[in-house]
């Protein structure tokens, strides 16, 4: 603190500039560019998976054309071949759409009850953990399960429901043990831990001003949840269940184990079926030249599915991130 | 934890008393139940699914297990070693080319990437963790099984368990390095520290530890995949041939068991799976813990 005249001060160096070896530099430089090359490389994989399925499906495309989409034969048999892939979409949505009915409720119920103060916030910290595991669970395990627990325990259901209900389109088969109901079931489960997880950042990403007004205003902590907290927290919900509903269509080990892999179409739930991943699953390793090409089409339908999906999704919870945020 | 906005208000529902018509009353108390009902059965299928897996597969859990090959179809004893040992050398190698490959990609969307190319890279991340793992292994059968240069093998295998991989991987790093304050930076760039010396030697290991959570997570998840290695890594029934051979793996054993008529192979799905089960919730264990040790 001596030198406070500003006569004295010594003037300060000059900022070195190109002080840094040339071998610095170039170790910079390619540093900055390597990470560069492995991150545009994932916009690349992207752009190769759909590229390397259409082309591929190209010689299945040109043959079978649009008529793929609406038939269904599915005739390996070398010279009288024939491909047709209605029963597999109409499998692949339906079964999504039955794991999707499930899931949402139980989720979003689950989702409120970890985001209120029900419980301590040890044990809740605790159920957040085990929905984490619900996850980690590997698909095949899930279809082993199915197979040996989940199917004789729900054939009694299968069969009351055939019996008083048969005259109901989706219950008018026999249950055949495999089939949608089980794959639906099993599929619900699967995507739960999704659902509750992105029902739950989503509630719990709302400003906590919000509750209070609410509280502020006379509500019970219900009518805050139902008026003001799930509005507010809406969108979110339904991005995490779009990308719920992106996984329950792709999902492919548990469904393939569950779903019996019959191409007829039913419109039975107790009857089996087929999706597009379970055909896959099923073919691809033994397929020949024409059904190799008709099912990498199969394949590019269903990623069309899954991608215009999951942008729907992303762009629904980030425009929630950019409100919040 | 990151998400306490909510439940640190000023106050909590349950501190608030106030006169509530009986309806009301009610209702809330029906709603309470039904969440809590919610939870419970939602946290079933974990509990059942962890019950089953331990009780049917715990009894043919022995050492001949690990060390012995499938017995042919009727036949008991044996083992499934050469699936574990598989599993292990496939997911190893994915490990490998993917990890370094997510992490640099990350590294470049948190510290030097900038506007619509940012922007871009980060959704193409978060589709590709969209894309059904069976359509990675359809991919790489196109682009490395059917064009002959690897053929039906560990390393198409490993390949496509490293694309699934790689979008958690490049996820988790952008996020942990985001995580680090904005003045260390600054800190590093006024002591004279370029750009690349800041990451390298300031910010990658002050994210580590999240970086690491990510990495083992995503490895505990692709372990467990069987989908895209039905047609790339095949199978096998011997042991280990190299990588450019078909080889067994843990999931594609329990999937071909499971469908089989035979009780024998049937049990050794059961004890497959508990050991694939144990090997994923313990990795997902150790990788909370890292995270949370912090």
């Amino acid at each position: 603190l001596q030198d406070l005249n500003p006569l004295t001060v010594t003037k300060p160096a000059k900022p070195q500039a190109a002080r840094r070896s040339l071998a610095e530099k170039l170790f910079d430089r390619g540093f900055i560019a390597l990470t560069f090359v492995f991150a545009i490389s994932v916009g690349f994989i992207i752009l190769g998976i759909a590229l390397t399925i259409a082309y591929g499906a190209l010689p299945a495309i040109t043959t079978y054309g649009l008529k793929f989409l609406a038939t269904s034969a599915w005739n390996p048999v070398a010279g009288r071949e024939d491909y047709g892939a209605l029963p597999m979409i109409v499998g692949t949505v339906v079964s999504a759409t039955i794991a999707v009915c499930i899931a949402v409720p139980l989720g979003v119920g689950m989702a409120i009850f970890l985001s209120e103060d029900f419980i301590p916030s040890f044990i809740r910290m605790a159920l957040v953990f085990l929905v984490e595991l619900l996850a980690a669970i590997p698909s095949v395990v899930y279809g082993l399960w199915g197979i040996f627990v989940l199917i004789p325990l729900i054939k009694p259901v299968g069969v009351w429901l055939n019996t008083y209900l048969g005259w109901f389109p989706l219950f008018s088969t026999p249950p055949a043990g495999l089939g949608m109901l089980p794959t639906g079931i099993v599929l619900a489960i699967m995507i739960l831990p999704i659902i509750t997880a992105i029902s739950r950042d989503s509630l719990l990403a709302l400003p906590s001003e919000l509750r209070q007004a609410a509280y502020a205003l006379g509500a019970t902590r219900w009518d805050a949840i139902f008026q003001i907290l799930i509005p507010a927290a809406a969108s979110g919900m339904v991005g995490g269940i779009m990308l719920a509903l992106g996984r329950a269509l792709g999902e492919t080990m548990a469904v393939t184990m569950l779903i019996g892999n019959s191409n007829r179409l039913s419109p039975s739930l107790l009857a089996p079926a087929n999706t597009i991943a379970s055909l896959l699953a099923n073919q691809f390793a033994e397929a020949k030249a024409m059904q190799v090409s008709a099912l990498m089409y199969a394949a590019l339908i269903l990623l069309v599915m899954t991608l215009l999906i999951n942008l729907v999704a992303e762009h629904i919870v980030n425009r929630v991130r950019a409100n919040y945020h | 934890m990151e998400h306490h906005s909510v439940n640190q208000s000023i106050f909590r529902a349950g501190d608030l008393k106030q006169r509530s018509s009986i309806a009301r009353t009610l209702f809330a108390v029906a709603m309470t139940v039904l969440v809590t009902a919610c939870a419970i059965v939602t946290l079933i299928p974990l509990f059942a699914v962890l019950f089953y897996v331990g009780f049917q597969g715990i009894h043919r859990l022995d050492l001949a297990m690990f060390t012995q090959l499938p017995p042919a179809p009727g036949i008991e004893n044996g083992g499934i070693g050469n699936a574990i040992l598989g599993t292990l050398i496939v997911v190893g190698v994915a490990s490998v080319f993917s990890v370094p490959f997510g992490v640099f990609a990350g590294i470049y969307l948190s510290e030097f990437g900038a506007g619509k190319l940012r922007y871009g890279i980060r959704l193409a991340a978060n589709v590709l963790s969209g894309v059904p793992a069976i359509l990675v292994g359809v991919f790489i059968y196109g682009l490395l099984v059917a064009t002959g240069i690897f053929g039906f093998s560990a390393m198409a295998g490993s390949a496509a368990l490293a694309v699934l991989m790689l979008p958690t991987i490049t996820r988790s790093t952008d996020e942990a390095l985001q995580l680090v304050p904005q003045e260390i930076r600054w800190a590093a760039t006024a002591v004279g520290a370029s750009s690349p010396q800041t990451v390298l030697s300031i910010i990658l290991p002050a994210a580590l530890p999240g970086i690491v959570t990510g990495v083992i997570l995503a490895i505990a998840r692709v372990a467990g995949e069987a989908a895209p290695l039905l047609f790339t890594a095949l199978g096998s029934s011997l042991w280990f041939q190299g990588l450019l051979a078909p080889t067994s793996t843990l999931s594609v054993v329990i999937y071909n068991f499971a469908i089989a008529p035979f009780q024998e192979q049937q049990e050794l799905a059961w004890t497959g799976s508990l050991i694939l089960v144990l090997m994923v919730l313990i990795t997902s264990v150790i990788a909370r813990c890292i995270c949370c040790r912090r």
